[in-house]
């Protein structure tokens, strides 16, 4: 019992985070240096997660840093996202055959 | 109309499988520190549902393996999940103003890197259907790996494990590179973050902070800097 209250209690406050500027900004913010920051906030968070995160993911970091390479490739190529991700992966799997 | 709605919901099963699988394969670990905390596969299962969040489960157990008070979880959860308000607050800017209410209720339940990171990559609006077309492999993906933690342990292979994981490092690469490519402001950015990051992970006192603080501080500094520098023009803001 003692476990479901903990759970239910983050699991609120997960959803509230989440749901909160969701549903309190609803209409589109005017200033153009927030519209800006908002929009720039995807690419640079994801790429503050990447690296060097990726290189730790793996057993190895040779693996990891060869991911991060083919994956970097992929996407400049055009590969979307399922490809990219399938090419990463792959990547992974066969190399940590051998180290 | 009730095709694109099809089309939508498609296109977010296929783009939800590779996290899918990811998230299957990495919260095995999350399962194994459940169980050694005390939690029944169930009460593994339950948590994950209602969480999907990774740092914040493991802040989570950890709490709850101290013994701590609901008020502690409560802010533990708050200071590891608070990058997640950053993402829902840049959700809610690209959301159409005619859509239902209710999505945005539905929408954010299951905000995690990797969904924000898919959703928000697509051009133009969000939009609600291919989110919950990602959720379907993705939630029982967390779900079932984090149970079956707490009964198998590591099951899976350690070279199955590393593969899945940088399969969702690979969907992010795929969400930054396509802007990058096109637009200089956003590659040095990329540049940046991934410097700062690594300068983040081993100067000390920063270093010391959890990886969710470290990312929040870096997303608003670089980007900040960049909303002042380098102000998007009005019709920009909305296609990614």
């Amino acid at each position: 019992m003692r476990i479901y209250l903990y759970i239910l209690v983050m699991a609120g406050v997960s959803y509230a985070i989440r749901a909160l500027p969701m549903t309190v900004f609803r209409k589109p913010i005017k200033s153009r240096f927030i519209q800006s920051f908002l929009y720039y906030v995807p690419y640079v968070t994801l790429a503050v997660m990447t690296f060097p995160a990726i290189l730790h993911a793996t057993q190895s970091q040779v693996s990891g840093a060869a991911a991060l390479v083919v994956g970097l490739a992929a996407a400049w190529l055009g590969a979307d996202l399922f490809k990219t991700a399938v090419a990463c992966c792959a990547v992974v799997f066969i190399l940590e055959f051998f180290l | 109309m009730l095709l694109d709605k099809k089309r939508e919901l498609l296109a977010g099963i296929r783009d939800g499988v590779p996290i899918g699988l990811g998230y299957f394969a990495v919260s095995f670990s999350l399962g194994i520190l459940a169980k050694s905390v005390g939690l029944t596969p169930i009460q593994a299962a339950v948590m994950s549902l209602l969480n999907n969040a990774s740092a914040g489960e493991y802040m989570g157990l950890t709490m709850i393996a101290a013994g701590a008070t609901y008020w502690e979880m409560a802010v533990a959860t708050l200071i590891t999940n608070a990058r997640y308000l950053l993402m829902s607050c840049a959700m809610s800017q690209r959301m159409d103003p005619e859509t239902p209410f209710r999505h945005r209720l539905f929408m954010s339940f299951d905000i995690t890197d990797e969904l924000f990171g898919i959703t928000i990559a697509r051009p133009g609006y969000l939009s609600p259907r291919y989110m919950y077309g990602a959720m379907i492999p993705a939630i029982p993906g967390w779900m079932v790996g984090t149970a079956l933690g707490t009964l198998a342990g590591s099951v899976l292979p350690l070279r199955v494990v590393s593969a899945f994981s940088v399969a969702l490092y690979g969907m992010f690469i795929a969400i930054f590179i396509p802007p990058a490519r096109k637009d200089k402001v956003v590659a040095v950015l990329v540049v940046l973050a991934f410097a700062s990051s690594w300068l983040f992970s081993w100067l000390p006192v920063v270093s010391a902070l959890s990886d969710g603080t470290r990312t929040i501080i870096l997303t608003v500094l670089l980007s900040a800097g960049a909303a002042a520098l380098f102000p998007r023009k009005e019709q920009e803001v909305t296609g990614a």
